[in-house]
């Protein structure tokens, strides 16, 4: 038994380099999910993931399946929509979910059809899916990075952060660090995607930002908590995932991510805040 | 004894929404360590007013002037909070927020700071709720809530924006007593309220508004029946053939 939980990990080194890599894309991804999540901004998490695909396709134009070249554009790209789409949201009347919609397909588009222009199948499916089994040093390093810098900025942005999503208008009477906060988080939520998309591809990337942090909140009640669970709910999900793609040989890819998902469904189910089980079955009402 | 001076100004201030006036061509002052009601009909311009106080509505025409040091020392609890009740977060850490000015960005809070917390929710009889999610809290335990952290606030102009709309009669006495208190402490207290009982008996100025000003002072002349009757027949209806106003222009 104990076997078939750690031999994948001891015998291949491509294994135990995309344990790794999951494990860092959890540790700086999860807790962005769950302000993400705290902020009605689930969805533009994904958007944003789509919006970074034309610019690592034109990076792949340029140069091939490169590293820096890919990251590079996806970055650009995440940035400029992530800027224009928070500017809009803040200044119009226009609602971020409408011009969100327009960006994603737009980009999604775009991207595959940039990709197609040189690439073969191969290169798309590993653009839209990723090669988490395939993370070479370069790769590694910069997804630990960007773990490393989400984790150091939420300790700076947690105080101003928290209190957007709470109370606005307070943080306005008080401060006027309610912008900068904002666009300083959704440059986290890019540098993330384009971390994640390396191992799980455009299209995956959001799924350990968002799975974890929506399965967190059927398990705790305030927000350092929700945090934490959210961060070792997606690390178990890499290992899971992995393991279950090793032994029943499936994509490792969805694999984690659909370990994750598991994971939200049986929090969805039992979750004591608001679990499907607890709704159905509250229990006799209390005395006081 | 309240220091002389002027604590707000109002130079012929128009506020509003597009070219729209909600407040009209108000001019007048609030003293350092007044209390006023600002009272009106619906759509009167009431917190049109204290968001041109606030600063987060810019005048469309004249200038609103805060004294020396006010500016960055203004608490204020807006109409029905746009706060995010489902937020997980605890009453403490809501309270907590009010230490913000002295806190700022990364400052820590002490153990002083907590004794603080813990007698600011003591003052609005919350003990007791320290670690319930806000989720949980009735109508007038928010309230109750809100005002702690306007306690924590420690600031010298409060704007209260119709502070006891939906509120029991217990809890609006109780908050009554922080708002008097404020006033025994030589805070500016500005509120925003319907109930003229309450102003007759707690506040001893009063601006009665109507888009134009209809009469401010003390309040036992303001609300005189003739300024009453006279502030009712505001016209709320939109005159979408409004010509451009020229009262002020230069």
């Amino acid at each position: 038994m104990l076997d078939a939980l750690l031999t994948p990990f001891t015998e291949f080194e491509f294994m135990r380099r995309a344990l790794v890599g999951t494990i860092a894309i959890a540790v700086g991804g999860a807790p962005v999910g769950v302000f993400l999540m705290l902020r009605r901004m689930s969805l533009t998490g994904d958007a944003m993931a789509h919006a970074i695909l034309p610019g690592a396709a034109v990076g792949y134009l340029v140069a091939g399946l490169s590293l820096p070249a890919m990251t590079a554009g996806g970055l650009v790209a995440g940035m400029i929509v992530a800027v224009l789409a928070g500017l809009v949201a803040r200044f119009t009347d226009l609602k971020e979910d409408a011009s969100l919609a327009a960006f994603y397909l737009l980009s999604l588009a775009l991207g595959v059809t940039i990709v197609s222009l040189r690439g073969s199948n191969v290169d798309l499916l590993h653009v839209l899916f990723g090669t988490v089994l395939a993370l070479d040093d370069a790769a590694l390093v910069l997804i630990a990075a960007i773990a490393t810098v989400t984790l150091l900025a939420l300790a700076l942005l947690y105080r101003p952060l928290v209190l957007e999503c709470v109370d606005p208008t307070f943080l306005r009477s008080v401060s006027r660090a309610g912008t900068p906060t904002h666009l300083a988080f959704l440059g986290l939520v890019v540098l993330n995607l384009v971390g994640g998309f390396h191992a799980l591809g455009t299209l995956l990337a959001v799924g350990l930002m968002m799975l974890p942090a929506a399965a967190a909140r059927f398990w705790c009640a305030d927000i350092t908590l929700m945090t934490a669970a959210a961060t070792l709910i997606g690390i178990l999900s890499g290992y899971a995932g992995l393991l279950l793609s090793y032994h029943w040989e499936l994509p490792a890819g969805p694999a984690v991510i659909l370990t994750a998902g598991g994971i939200y469904v049986l929090s969805l189910t039992l979750g004591p805040q608001g679990g499907l089980v607890w709704l159905a079955r509250p229990g006799r009402h209390l005395e006081a | 004894m309240r220091p002389a001076g002027t604590a707000i100004r109002f130079d012929d201030v128009t506020l509003g929404y597009g070219r729209r006036p909600a407040v009209h061509h108000l001019a007048g002052t609030i003293a350092p360590g007044s209390l006023t009601a600002i009272v009106g009909p619906n759509g009167a311009g009431k917190s049109t007013l204290l968001k041109g106080v606030v600063g987060t509505l810019a005048p469309l025409q004249g200038a609103i002037s805060l004294s020396e040091g006010m500016r960055t020392r203004i608490a204020y609890l807006p109409q029905a909070a746009d706060l995010d009740r489902s937020f997980p977060i605890s009453v403490y850490d809501l309270v907590a927020m009010g230490l913000w000015s002295r806190s700022g960005l990364f400052g820590g809070i002490g153990r002083r700071d907590w004794a603080r917390i813990e007698e600011a929710l003591a003052a609005v009889g919350l003990t007791g709720f320290e670690r319930r999610p806000i989720g949980t809290l009735s109508g007038g335990q928010m309230q109750r809530a809100l005002f702690a952290r306007l306690l924590l606030q420690d600031a010298s102009l409060i704007l209260l924006d119709e502070p006891f709309t939906a509120i029991d009669t217990k809890t609006t006495a109780d908050l009554l007593d922080l708002v008097r208190r404020w006033h025994d402490e030589a805070r500016t207290v500005v509120a925003v309220l319907h109930d003229l009982d309450v102003v007759r008996r707690v506040f001893p100025e009063t601006l009665l508004i109507a888009r134009e000003p209809v009469a401010w002072g003390e309040t036992g002349t303001v609300l005189h029946p003739a300024n009453l009757l006279k502030a009712r027949r505001m016209i709320e209806a939109h005159d979408p053939h409004a010509a451009s106003c020229d009262k002020g222009a230069a």
